[in-house]
This record gives structure tokens, C-alpha cells and sequence, in this order.
């Protein structure tokens, strides 16, 4: 008898032409594209296929005072003095624009960034548009989110994201500090400016008065000067732990306001009574979802020692089932490590796992020739004393570790300087109430991970910074009461 | 000579728990898989190949029956290589006018049995409604369970009724309908899957198509990871049969994804995958005809019998 044919998916790649990337892109300030002051341009690569996709403008000095004495400006002439509705008026413009262009920015995303086009288009777009939603309409009722308190904007507000979810991160920063009456100076990740200059584009098609809001890119020099500048009233960054303390060292002693959202060891921890697939289903999302760089990543699991085997049996059958490849192809599940930096980092990791002795195990499924990829890697037999179970990778690599007992898993969950996220996987409500309360962690996720709302807060404790963005708590950061 | 009749290990009842919210999000993750051009003709031919084309009327006829099977037999004959449904689903009164129809064909006739579709009646009445169509020649059984006892908690008796009926069966292969729109919950369809697959079952069955909701990518998940999970203790397959609903070929390919993905190429097979369907076949012709022609067809151009 022949043998029958597998039956196989069809490959589905977007097309770039949606993306419209320009050849080079100048800075955006006061509602103008501005050539350089350096002259400088830095290129932009795709991370999947290592091909120059523009040039980018680097702002020096001279560009961010530039900035932000627009801001300033813009801050003094028009934003502090227009009625909170009209400020509303302008934000929701933004989010709709945004849904217009919602194919182009997705492209230019995955294009910049290296993630799958299937997260792009139904998670960081439609999300970033809804923070631009949600903060709009906070606009005009900040008297009923600060009862018997009147909210007064600070001024200029500097934002540095980071090259994860470029235009989300964007997002979540400059809604709330639109909405409460601030100018924006912003500076994506060097290596993602993009769709952040897309942002500007929209900000400009939206009519917004010119300086409310200005882009400058750069790499962490540009970053610097902008967090040193005297008429920055507040600074809100995300990024990692080690520029998040310098960022800090920088600020003390001044009146600006600060708030951190940094690195993160997520804690994803599966009891012996969890629903067991959806639980597999949670890790795989938790440590792999956009490559693992995602700051609240599950990338510290803890199974209870009862269902471990059997648990990791599942999980290694489930990502043997996940796609690696083209970040534009539709049914691609991990797209490509941001940039070869990065890509350099988590092999030193997955080395030194190695070489402390844990089980390493990874797919075996082929990789693309060019471009920055990683296999879904697995690390068993770990222990809190491994680098790999105590230190950020911000990649595809999961750390496996074992527990007995409720109280020994949250002792060893909160051994960590990181407390961003966690997640609890079991049937027992009342333990879920119980660990909630005892994990030191900003998010926590019960039977699920990796949920994201506009009206629901986001920050960290201990070293993952503080602060929150998102939800009602996202406005405090952006006013003075009195 | 006494077979060893099998009882209900009440360590099966302990199944792990489900989670709806995580169960209907991996579900729409299958509908996100690109299936186009020959991979799309590929899986509508398979999708043709593992359809039980139904009629479970009360008014169903020798006429009704005999039409259905050329139906059966003669899927679109303007398509020359299209492959036959796998089975025709009738009433035990139907079964021999069904035999003799699709006679020197390898369409398997399934007969309904076990006081189809509420399984209100005594064990040996449903008993008898098996071998009635045993006896007749069907080459399948569909039967329900009892959803009544399940409710109440009677599992040992739900199990033991499986049980008899897969003895009544003979050499014909058992589906067992769980009804999951009477169930309430995943957790409970979960329960249902797991006491029919230990009884004996060779399919699992969400519905009867006389009760919505009736299959649903969610629930026919659950059932699917009842199965493998089955599989990788004891090396035993068990087929899934998802009926009700489906009538349009691109929900049925978002299933072949499901299997695909959940349980692997081998289940990919009508001898481990139906649908229980009665409008979906015209679909999928209509959609390889429009793959073949490259536009769209009148669908007075597809018979309905």
C-alpha cells in the first residue's frame, strides 16, 4: 500500500509591501521631521533576514534639547491650556488612526523587530490602539479618578522603550501622559525605532499641536542626555535593570519623577492538582511568546515534584509542535531573536546551563540559514543556585524547577531580585488567594498567562522597578495631586 | 467459557481539571494555520473521506435511505478521483435498506442504537436496539450514554452500560455519544470521555445533532486530549467523531488542524476521525470544485439527497 501523503500546511508569507518603509528617517520634533544636528544615520535591520530595511537619525545633545524645549513649548502654549475633552478628542484620533493603519504597522513590526506577524497583527497593534482608547477617555474624568484632588500634569515627560514591543511600550507611555495634560519626548530601542516613527506620522496625520509629542531616536547616549536634561519633569523607562539603576543614580536629587519597569524572572508554578494541558499551554505562552523577550516572562517554572515527569513529557511534546521560521509567514510560532547581540546573550546562557550541570533539551526542528534564531530550549534538574534560574535571558530558554510544598515554592518564587510576574496554575481557589498574597510580584496570573488589559495596572517590585502603567494606577505617574 | 467483564477503576475518575479560558484560546489558535491551494485540496479530500453522511428523521424512509446512499456512492461524479464518504448514519430500521444499497462499496453502514438520542430506557432495551442492528449488518454502532445517571453520579453505571453495549457489538466498532451539549462543563465532558474510552469505546462522539450546542472546537479539544492522554498510558487509539454544526468546510479543516496538532498525522485517517454531518459534504464539493474550476460554482449544480 503507498504510503499516504502528510497532509502539511501551506506557507503564508505577508506580503512587505503593506510596510512602506521609507529609505531613512529623520527625528520628529515639534511636528516637523528634522535632520539630524550629528548628520549621523544608524541602520535598521531585519533581524529574520539580517537586511538593512532604512537609516535612522541620531539625535545628539543639540537634537534633544531641541526636543525638549519643544515640549516645553508646546506644553506652555497649547497643552496645558486646551480643555481636557479636546485632549481627549486628539487621543482617540491617534487610536484611530492607528486601527486605519493597524496591516502597515504590523508588517513594519515584524519586519523591524523579528516577531511572528500572527502576534503582531492580533496582539501588540490591537492592544497599543487600546491603550490610545482607554487613556482617552480618562482625559476628561480625572477629577472622578482622583476624588476631592485636583490632577496637575507635570510638564514634559522623557520616555525610553524598549525593542520588545516597540509601538505597545510607545503606547503605554504616551497615552496616560497625554491624557493627563503632558508633552512627550520619546526614544524607541535602537534597534526598533520603526513603528515608533509611524506613531510619529500618525501623531502628525492626527494634528496634534506641533511639540506635544516628539520622537528622537539614538542609542543609549541619546537615552542619556534626555534622562539628564533640567526641563524633563518626569522620566518613565522600561528596559533592563542595569540602565533602570543608572537611570535611577542619574535622577536623585532631582525634582523629576521616575518611574522603572525592568527586568523580571516570572515564577510560573504548577501545582499537582492544575488543569494539566491548558497548564502546558500557559508555559509554552509564558517562555515563548514573542521569543521569550518579554520582561514578565514564565521563565523560572516550578512543578510540583508528583506530576514533573509527566509534565515535562507534555511540554516537550507540545513545543516539538511549535513552528520556528519566518517571522512573516502566518502560521510561524517563534519568529527571529531581535538582534545578534541578543542572540549572543542567550547562547552564553544555554552554555553556562550547560555547564552547571542541568538536563538541557531543545527541539529539533530546522532553523533558517540567515538571520538571528533560536530553538525552544528546555533546561531540567535546576536549581535556585543555577545562573539560568536566577539570572534574566529574555530568550526561548525555560528553566525547570521542582517544589513540595506551597510554602517551599513561595519562598523559592520570591528568591529572586526581581518581582514582576507570576503565575499559579491549580484547581484550589483558596491557594490561589494564598500564594497571590505572598508572592512579591506586580502581575499575577491564575490558570493563565500573558492576559493583557489597557484598564488593568502593570509594574514590578523589588528590582523589576516601580511605578505602573496601565489602569487607573497608569495616571498617577503623570500628575501632581493637590 | 466467561469473558472477564470490566469494571470501573474509580483512579480514573481523578482526570486532572480543565480550564475553559485556556481551552477556547487554544482553540482559536487552530482556526490561525494557513490551509490553502494543494494543502487545502488535500485536507477537503480528506475531510470528504471521513465524512458519516446522516439522516435521523423520524420521517426517514426506504426512499430517503436509498438516495442517501447514492448520495454515498456519487459524491460528485463531474469530479472524476473524489473519495466516498466513510460510512451512512441511519436508524437500525434503515440499516438493511442501507446495506443493500451501498452493497460491493466500502461504505460502512453506522446504525444509532441504545434508545437514540435521549438513552432514556432500560438496559435491555438498548441491548436489543444494538443487536437489532448488529443483526441487520451495521458495520458501526453509535449509542448514548445515559446523561441522566451521569448527572446523578452513577458513573459505575454509565460505565457498565458501555460496557454491554461494546459486548452486544460484536465485531461491529462502537461510538460513544456523550451528548456534551447536556453536560454543563468541560470538566464534566472530560469525566464522560474518559469513563466511555475506559469501557471500551473505539470512538467518542460529541453529539446526537438533536441538542445544541452540539461539537465545538473547545469541547472536541478536550475529548482529543482525553484521547492522547489514553494512548500514552496503554498504546490503545481511540477515534473521535465531532457531529452537529459543522456543515461548513473550513471549520471542518480548522478540525483536521486540531487532530493534527493534538493527537498527530496517524489519527489524520477515517478510521480515527469522522464528522458527523449531513450538509457538509456539498460544502467542501463546492470548495474543491471552486479549487478545481477557479471560481465559484451555483450550488445547483451539487445534488441534495
Amino acid at each position: 500500500m503507498a504510503k499516504k501523503k502528510k497532509w502539511e500546511y501551506s506557507p503564508a508569507p505577508e506580503s512587505k509591501q503593506p510596510a512602506a518603509i521609507a529609505g531613512r528617517y529623520a527625528l520628529f520634533i515639534n511636528g516637523k521631521w528634522q535632520k539630524p544636528s550629528s548628520g549621523t544615520y544608524f541602520n535598521s535591520i531585519n533581524p529574520a533576514t539580517e537586511e538593512k530595511l532604512s537609516e535612522i537619525a541620531t539625535a545628539n545633545e543639540t537634537d534633544v534639547n531641541k526636543a525638549v524645549q519643544a515640549a516645553k513649548q508646546a506644553y506652555e502654549k497649547y497643552w496645558k491650556k486646551i480643555s481636557p475633552t479636546e485632549r481627549g478628542k486628539y487621543i482617540f484620533r491617534i487610536a484611530r488612526i492607528m486601527q486605519e493603519r493597524a496591516r502597515e504597522l504590523a508588517v513594519t513590526e515584524t519586519l523591524d523587530g523579528g516577531k511572528p506577524i500572527r502576534e503582531s497583527r492580533d496582539f501588540d497593534i490591537p492592544t497599543a490602539a487600546n491603550h490610545f482608547f482607554y487613556y482617552a477617555g480618562w482625559a476628561d474624568k480625572l477629577d472622578f479618578a482622583f476624588p476631592n484632588k485636583k490632577a496637575n500634569s507635570l510638564g514634559v515627560a522623557g520616555q525610553i522603550t524598549p525593542w520588545n514591543f516597540p509601538l505597545l511600550m510607545a503606547a503605554w507611555k504616551i497615552a496616560p501622559a497625554l491624557a493627563t495634560g503632558n508633552t512627550v519626548v520619546l526614544k524607541p530601542a535602537e534597534t526598533t525605532s520603526l513603528t515608533t516613527l509611524k506613531l510619529a506620522e500618525i501623531i502628525q496625520e492626527a494634528e496634534l499641536p506641533p511639540g506635544v509629542v516628539n520622537i528622537i531616536t539614538g542609542d543609549g547616549q541619546t537615552g542619556a542626555w534626555l534622562t539628564k536634561h533640567n526641563d524633563v519633569n518626569k522620566i518613565a523607562f522600561t528596559g533592563s535593570t542595569e540602565v533602570g539603576k543608572i537611570i535611577q543614580h542619574t535622577l536623585a536629587g532631582s525634582q523629576k519623577k521616575l518611574t522603572l519597569e525592568l527586568g523580571g524572572k516570572g515564577a510560573n508554578i504548577i501545582f499537582e492538582d492544575a488543569p494539566i494541558d491548558q497548564a502546558v499551554e500557559g508555559v509554552v505562552n509564558g517562555i515563548f511568546f514573542n521569543q521569550g523577550h518579554v520582561c514578565c516572562a514564565g521563565s523560572r517554572l516550578y512543578v510540583q515534584e508528583s506530576i514533573a515527569k509527566k509534565f515535562i513529557q507534555k511540554l516537550k511534546d507540545r513545543i516539538g509542535t511549535l513552528l520556528v521560521g519566518d517571522p512573516m509567514d502566518k502560521n510561524t510560532d517563534i519568529g527571529a531573536i531581535n538582534s545578534a547581540q541578543q542572540l549572543k546573550t542567550i547562547q552564553a546562557y544555554i552554555k553556562i546551563g550547560k555547564a552547571e550541570g542541568a538536563t538541557f533539551f531543545e527541539t529539533d526542528c530546522v532553523l533558517p540559514k540567515k538571520g538571528f534564531f533560536c530553538r525552544p530550549t528546555l533546561f531540567t534538574n535546576v536549581a535556585q543556585s543555577n545562573r539560568i534560574a536566577k539570572e534574566e535571558i529574555f530568550g526561548p530558554v525555560l528553566s525547570i524547577l521542582t517544589f513540595r510544598t506551597d510554602d517551599e515554592v513561595i519562598e523559592k518564587a520570591n528568591n529572586s531580585p526581581y518581582g514582576l510576574s507570576a503565575g499559579i496554575w491549580t484547581d484550589k481557589g483558596a491557594r490561589i488567594f494564598n500564594l497571590s498574597k505572598r508572592i512579591r510580584a506586580g502581575v499575577i496570573w491564575a490558570n493563565t498567562y500573558h492576559l493583557f488589559d489597557p484598564t488593568s495596572p502593570f509594574g514590578g517590585y523589588k528590582e523589576s522597578g516601580f511605578g505602573r502603567e496601565g489602569g487607573l494606577q497608569g495616571l498617577h505617574p503623570y500628575v501632581q495631586l493637590s | 467459557m466467561t469473558v472477564k467483564k470490566p469494571v470501573l477503576n474509580p483512579q480514573i475518575l481523578n482526570h486532572p481539571p480543565v480550564e475553559q479560558t485556556g481551552v477556547e484560546e487554544r482553540s482559536v489558535r487552530f482556526t490561525k494555520r494557513s490551509i490553502k491551494g494543494p494543502s487545502k485540496m488535500q485536507g477537503l479530500e480528506l475531510v470528504l473521506s471521513m465524512i458519516d453522511l446522516t439522516t435521523l428523521e423520524g420521517k426517514d424512509t426506504p426512499g430517503k435511505v436509498n438516495q442517501l446512499c447514492t448520495k454515498a456512492k456519487h459524491l460528485h461524479d463531474h469530479i472524476p478521483g473524489l473519495p466516498t464518504v466513510a460510512a451512512i448514519c441511519v436508524y437500525p430500521s434503515m440499516v438493511s435498506v442501507a446495506k443493500k444499497a451501498l452493497e460491493g462499496t466500502k461504505i460502512n453502514v453506522a446504525s444509532v442504537a441504545t434508545a437514540f438520542p435521549s438513552g432514556q430506557s432500560s438496559l435491555r432495551i438498548k441491548l436489543a436496539d444494538t443487536r437489532l442492528a448488529v443483526e441487520q449488518g451495521a458495520d458501526e454502532v453509535d449509542m448514548v450514554i445515559s446523561r441522566g445517571k451521569f448527572h446523578a453520579g452513577e458513573y459505575a453505571y454509565v460505565f457498565d452500560e458501555i460496557a454491554a453495549v461494546k459486548a452486544a457489538c460484536d465485531k461491529a466498532r462502537l461510538k460513544v455519544i456523550l451528548e456534551t451539549g447536556e453536560l454543563g462543563t468541560l470538566d464534566q465532558v472530560r469525566k464522560a470521555s474518559t469513563i466511555a474510552i475506559a469501557a471500551g469505546a473505539d470512538f467518542i462522539k460529541t453529539s446526537t445533532g438533536k441538542i445544541q450546542p452540539a461539537a465545538t472546537l473547545p469541547v472536541t479539544l478536550v475529548m482529543l486530549e482525553t484521547i492522547r492522554d489514553h494512548f500514552q498510558k496503554t498504546g490503545k487509539k481511540v477515534g473521535m467523531k465531532p457531529a452537529g454544526g459543522i456543515s461548513k468546510s473550513k471549520l471542518a479543516l480548522h478540525y483536521l488542524v486540531m487532530v493534527k496538532e493534538t493527537l498527530g498525522d496517524v489519527w489524520l485517517d477515517k478510521h480515527w476521525f469522522r464528522f458527523g454531518a449531513s450538509s457538509l459534504a456539498n460544502d467542501v464539493l463546492m470548495q474543491v470544485a471552486k479549487e478545481k474550476a477557479g471560481n465559484y460554482q451555483s450550488p445547483n449544480y451539487f445534488s441534495i439527497d
